[in-house]
């Protein structure tokens, strides 16, 4: 690693400060991706910015509207133990990495990364969750932006996830299992409203919605619905792990299984 | 360079580190503590498990800077004064859960915190537990017996010996 210095804020407020500042600075949540990178030097900040002992990011709470409302210092084992009023997501929180990767890394952190084969932004997109950041409140739809990249300003923190619980909903993980993040992973979720449908691990562009899926699921909420359904696998990722046309039958297949256990 | 403060096995521990050092550098090269050890310095292999406040983390992928008044467990404390091994230690002696034991203090340290959390975990579960741990030796088997028998569960249907 390059040499840094660390700095431990205690407030949101003083944590924005030192990002805003002349030092070029970065935020960091459970540093489970972020370190790594710095091991690899592939990041060169002069400072970061620790976010772990910040206080007012932590906790999990139902609003007066049902919604669950999760700190984006959130660790996935606390969304595992805690997040029981959507199930779906505590489970595909009970899956990312490994335990003590879960104790570490924060659901704020890794939607911040928005790493293409991340379980997260799929239950974020799925769920059409708000992002809720220090200065305003991202709807999940404009806050994807292709790889590794968000709609967060410099210095922009998420405070706060707020998820609608969905009358249904399930997450199903085609896992690597050498990295154990998602091959492709399917995020379905069944609103009064309709259903929506999002990827991960599949595309180029990053965590995506099925909307020919989400139609035909809309209609009628079964496996059956999806016959027929499938997706170009130009535009997938393709590496030693998977073709593209492999990524595209996997997604199929994954949604079948998803709504079929939700 | 900054001053960190934590407590190491109940012993209050401080020593001045860089932004970038890891704990796990804290804990084996200023503290001279090395029964923590570095697998993979990648994250995956679970060799420098430690518990922070009663949870395992990596100790590679967490900064010492990060721990500043925190409660660390290393597998140092885990044996008694004495030198009387915890029944884990004893388990993993008893069924000859090590080969070349350096991802022993690892499977240890995630063995306590998956026994405290759930005291009598059924054979899938212990294995599920231990995903982010890695054996060189491959010698899975007699580590997820011994952390079973720890458990205090009757261990004669495991089938390996």
């Amino acid at each position: 690693m390059y040499t840094f210095d660390i700095e431990r804020p205690s407030t949101v407020g003083d944590a924005v400060k030192l990002l805003s500042d002349s030092t070029e600075s970065q935020p960091l949540g459970g540093g489970q991706t972020l370190i790594p990178t710095l091991k690899q030097r592939l990041a060169m900040p002069d400072r970061l910015v620790s976010l772990g002992g910040i206080t007012e990011i932590q906790g999990i709470s139902q609003d007066d509207g049902g919604a669950l409302c999760i700190g984006g210092g959130v660790t996935h084992a606390d969304v595992a133990a805690g997040a029981g009023a959507y199930a779906a997501l505590a489970g595909l929180a009970g899956k990312i990495g490994d335990p003590a990767v879960r104790n570490r890394g924060t659901i704020g952190g890794s939607l911040a990364n928005n790493d293409p084969s991340a379980c997260y932004p799929s239950a974020v997109l799925a769920s059409g969750a708000t992002v809720v950041t220090n200065t305003r409140e991202i709807a999940a739809d404009d806050f994807f932006d292709g790889l590794f990249t968000t709609a967060l300003e410099e210095g922009e923190i998420i405070t706060e996830v707020r998820f609608a619980v969905p009358q249904k909903a399930a997450y199903m993980k085609f896992e690597q299992p050498a990295s154990r993040f998602a091959l492709v992973g399917v995020f379905v979720a069944k609103y009064a409203d309709g259903v929506r449908v999002a990827v991960t691990g599949a595309s180029e562009g990053g965590v995506f919605r099925w909307a020919e899926a989400e139609a035909a699921l809309s209609t009628n909420f079964a496996a059956s619905a999806l016959d027929g359904l499938s997706l170009d696998g130009s535009g997938m990722i393709s590496d030693l792990h998977g073709s593209g046309d492999y990524r595209a039958h996997l997604v199929a297949v994954m949604t079948r299984r998803a709504v079929e256990a939700a | 360079m900054p001053q960190v403060n934590m407590t190491v096995n109940g012993k209050a521990a401080t020593g001045t580190v860089e932004g970038r050092t890891l704990l796990v550098d804290f804990l084996r090269e200023t503290l001279g503590m090395t029964g923590t050890h570095v697998g993979c310095d990648t994250s995956q292999c679970g060799a420098c498990v430690v518990h922070v406040n009663g949870k395992a983390v990596k100790s590679c992928t967490m900064f010492a800077a990060e721990a500043e008044g925190a409660e660390v467990a290393t597998v140092e404390g885990m044996a008694a004064a004495d030198g009387t091994l915890s029944t884990i230690q004893q388990a993993f002696q008893d069924h000859h859960g090590l080969q070349c034991g350096f991802c022993t203090p690892g499977m240890v340290m995630s063995a306590a915190a998956l026994l405290r959390d759930n005291p009598k975990p059924s054979e899938a579960e212990v294995r599920d537990y231990l995903e982010g741990n890695i054996c060189r030796c491959t010698g899975y088997h007699n580590i997820v017996k011994a952390i079973m028998a720890a458990s205090g569960q009757d261990v004669s249907s495991i089938a390996a010996e």
